[in-house]
């Protein structure tokens, strides 16, 4: 390594692989893992969304998994935080709605109400 | 790809890996893979927690989960509950972290709240043998706009504003040993960081070392760059194999990426560091016996003048630093002097790292803004004193230092004020004491310590601690006599004044201090031939309670002087002469009828 750029880039490399570990200031995506949600399904869901958010590259994003979220017939469930705003619970989710969720909610902002928990109650 | 959703840091320092916290990541790693999660967890060997009483410290991102007392046997169970299934393990969490419906963060714990962690910056957070991690928390930027952008007299200037004084024990300004080094003209000049840490009890250099180690290869770089010097020296004990190994291999990390080397980031800057390590001898931790080992001597002090930033290594300008100084130089360039200035004290900018251990529920490494309160330290973040007992005195500075008692624990600390006390900062060890401890037998250990480590060169050192040590040891077993006390105080103040070096200077501040704040135990000793504290056999008795012994006779056959006697059923008795004061009868009595007084 020669140069301050080079050294930057190492950073920044470095630091995609680490985020893990800082404070999330961002968005936490939350799979529901527990018996439930395992043997509904949740395995593809976690893989998927892990798959998307590296792909893009989100360095904000952190995707972690949790236990029981209590509506067991609607597992899988992904919870997203994101601060400052309400909490989104997906249900039944799929690998294919999960890819979906993350590119319009998280990339653009736009929750997939369908997906939603209000959404499947009507 | 990374797929990585959760990384697992286990603590790999010393006192950790003694409780196999390698065995527990190499299980770790089998199992990760077992269940083909090796893809989604990462596992990562960090440096010391510094919460040290509750080891093997593990914590989990990214919800910062704590797990404490982690064994080799557990590994199985938090894989296949925590990580497969998302039920963390109760049973391991550390006990603060247990909230009603939530688990808290570890670093909302209360251990960490007072803390400010910046020569601890990484400990714990970074894999310390991969060079990558230390770059990603702006490792290596201070160093690289300094050889590109900076004068010399520049990056100087940054450390005299900062305030930063040594951690090794003195407090000298380390900006103007700099400049002083700076000013010697000399074609060879050397930094040396001094990694001997002997003071017992003190583990925080060690931690620095295993934990962090570039964060001294990039402060050293930044020194040589200052005062014009292309070699640098660490000089590390050899009794820590693990920061040895930890330091070459970020050597050579360093020296694979070009930070260490010939011309670093493209100037001519060059810079070497090589390691050197000690044989066990505490007066080598002294700047100028240290040069002297290096240089392939014995272990002893120079004369001073000239001092080392003139004369040091080879008869070169030498700085000389100690490692949690050199620690702190990185993050002040990256966050400025002014930042540093505004954490601590007026005349003691910055933080300290304390190694607290003795009778105190978290013993453990601390890092606390200057100016922090004693009883802060030890009751808000040490956790107090266990099983109860009542807090006696706090002894800082290690051989060199002086004990403090409970009438000034809300002194806050800085090297001014604990020298006013009539102790010292020393390089941050401090061990706390309760009503069990005896002071005068403190102040034997140490001095004990002390009389080995001489080097013998002076006489007042050589043979005025020999004095001192026998006049304790016949006080602790029972044979002092009157003007032992002005003896020891006589003894104190010419050997202060007249020996060659800091362990000899400083040799009796354990007993003066002692002296000061505890000097009815020393005259309980001296004059009735007891020991307040209960603590100094010789001047115990063993004594069976009448009331409560049953004539068992557990107590009669179990005493290796066969100093018990009494007939079956009947209340028994120790012969005072025959009594070796072992404890086995104490040992054995299930009725709790035998008593020291």
């Amino acid at each position: 390594m020669k140069t301050i750029e080079e050294l930057n880039k190492i950073r920044e490399d470095a630091l995609g692989k680490m985020n893990l570990r800082k404070e999330s200031q961002g968005i936490r995506v939350v799979v529901g893992m527990a018996t439930c949600g395992i043997s509904a399904g949740a395995r593809p869901v976690l893989t998927a969304l892990l798959e998307e958010v590296n792909k893009r590259k989100l360095e904000h994003v952190t995707v972690s998994q949790t236990g029981c979220i209590g509506l067991c017939r609607l597992e899988p469930i992904v919870e997203v935080y994101e601060p400052g705003k309400e909490k989104v619970t997906y249900v039944d989710m799929t690998a294919t709605k999960a890819r979906r969720v993350v590119l319009e909610h998280i990339v653009n902002g736009n929750v997939v109400n369908e997906y939603t928990i209000g959404a499947y109650q009507k | 790809m990374n797929l990585y959703r959760a990384h697992v840091l286990v603590c790999g320092g010393t006192g950790c890996h003694s409780s196999n916290s390698d065995k527990i990541i190499e299980r770790m790693e089998e199992k990760i893979k077992e269940k083909e999660l090796d893809k989604e967890i990462k596992v990562i060997k960090t440096g010391c927690f510094g919460l040290c009483e509750s080891g093997p410290n593990m914590v989990v991102y990214p919800e910062g989960i704590f797990y404490n007392h982690v064994k080799v046997s557990d590994v199985d169970e938090i894989v296949e509950e925590h990580f497969f299934k998302g039920r963390p393990v109760k049973r391991l969490l550390y006990k603060e972290v247990q909230e009603e419906n939530n688990i808290k963060s570890v670093n909302d714990v209360n251990f960490y709240k007072k803390q400010t962690r910046v020569a601890l910056r990484n400990c714990g957070v970074i894999d310390p043998e991969n060079i990558e991690e230390y770059i990603a928390y702006n490792g290596y930027q201070a160093l690289a706009k300094a050889v590109t952008e900076m004068t010399p007299l520049e990056v100087i200037q940054v450390v005299k504003d900062s305030g930063l004084r040594g951690r090794g024990g003195a407090g000298f300004p380390t900006g103007r040993k700099w400049e002083e080094a700076y000013k010697y003209k000399s074609d060879k000049k050397y930094i040396v960081c001094n990694a001997d840490e002997g003071d017992p009890g003190a583990f925080m250099d060690r931690s620095i070392l295993e934990g962090d180690p570039h964060s001294v290869l990039e402060a050293m770089a930044l020194a040589g760059y200052a005062v014009g010097s292309d070699q640098g020296f660490i000089y590390v004990r050899a009794e820590y194999p693990i920061a040895v190994q930890r330091l070459q291999t970020a050597i050579d990390q360093a020296k694979e990426y070009g930070v260490l080397g010939k011309n670093i980031f493209g100037t001519d800057f060059s810079f070497d560091i090589e390691l050197r390590l000690g044989a066990g001898a505490f007066v080598c931790g002294e700047a100028s016996a240290l040069m002297e080992s290096i240089e392939g001597r014995r272990g002893m002090p120079r004369n001073k003048p000239p001092r080392t930033a003139h004369k040091g290594l080879w008869q070169q300008p030498t700085v000389l630093n100690n490692v949690e100084t050199f620690a702190n130089i990185p993050i002040i360039f990256q966050k400025g002097p002014e930042w540093f200035r505004s954490i601590g004290t007026e005349k003691s900018p910055g933080t300290k790292v304390f190694a607290l251990g003795g009778k105190i529920v978290n013993t453990g490494l601390v890092e606390i803004p200057m100016g922090t309160t004693l009883r802060e330290i030890i009751f808000d973040i040490g956790g107090g004193i266990p099983n109860g007992k009542e807090f006696k005195a706090v002894q800082t500075g290690g051989p060199s230092g002086g004990c403090i008692p409970k009438e000034y624990l809300d002194t806050p600390v800085d090297f001014e004020s604990l020298s006013r006390l009539g102790s010292i900062m020393g390089s941050g060890g401090m061990i706390v004491m309760d009503e069990d401890n005896c002071m005068v037998d403190i102040a034997k250990f140490f001095l004990d310590f002390t009389v080995e480590e001489s080097c013998g060169k002076c006489t007042p050192c050589r043979i005025g601690t020999k004095r001192m040590s026998e006049i304790l040891d016949r006080i602790t077993s029972g044979k002092g006599e009157p003007g032992d006390i002005e003896k020891l105080e006589e003894l104190s103040k010419v050997i202060t004044d007249s020996a060659l070096c800091g362990l000899g200077q400083t040799a009796s501040n354990p007993i003066i201090s002692t002296l000061k704040y505890f000097r009815n135990e020393y005259e309980s000793h001296i004059f009735e031939k007891t020991c307040p504290a209960g603590n100094c056999r010789k001047l115990l008795s063993f004594v069976i309670v009448e009331e409560k012994c049953k004539g068992c006779g557990l107590c009669a056959r179990n005493c290796p002087a066969s100093a018990i006697s009494g007939a079956k059923a009947k209340p028994h008795h120790i012969d005072k002469e025959k009594c070796i004061k072992c404890g086995a009868c104490i040992e054995r009595c299930p009725f709790n009828a035998i008593i020291k007084k």
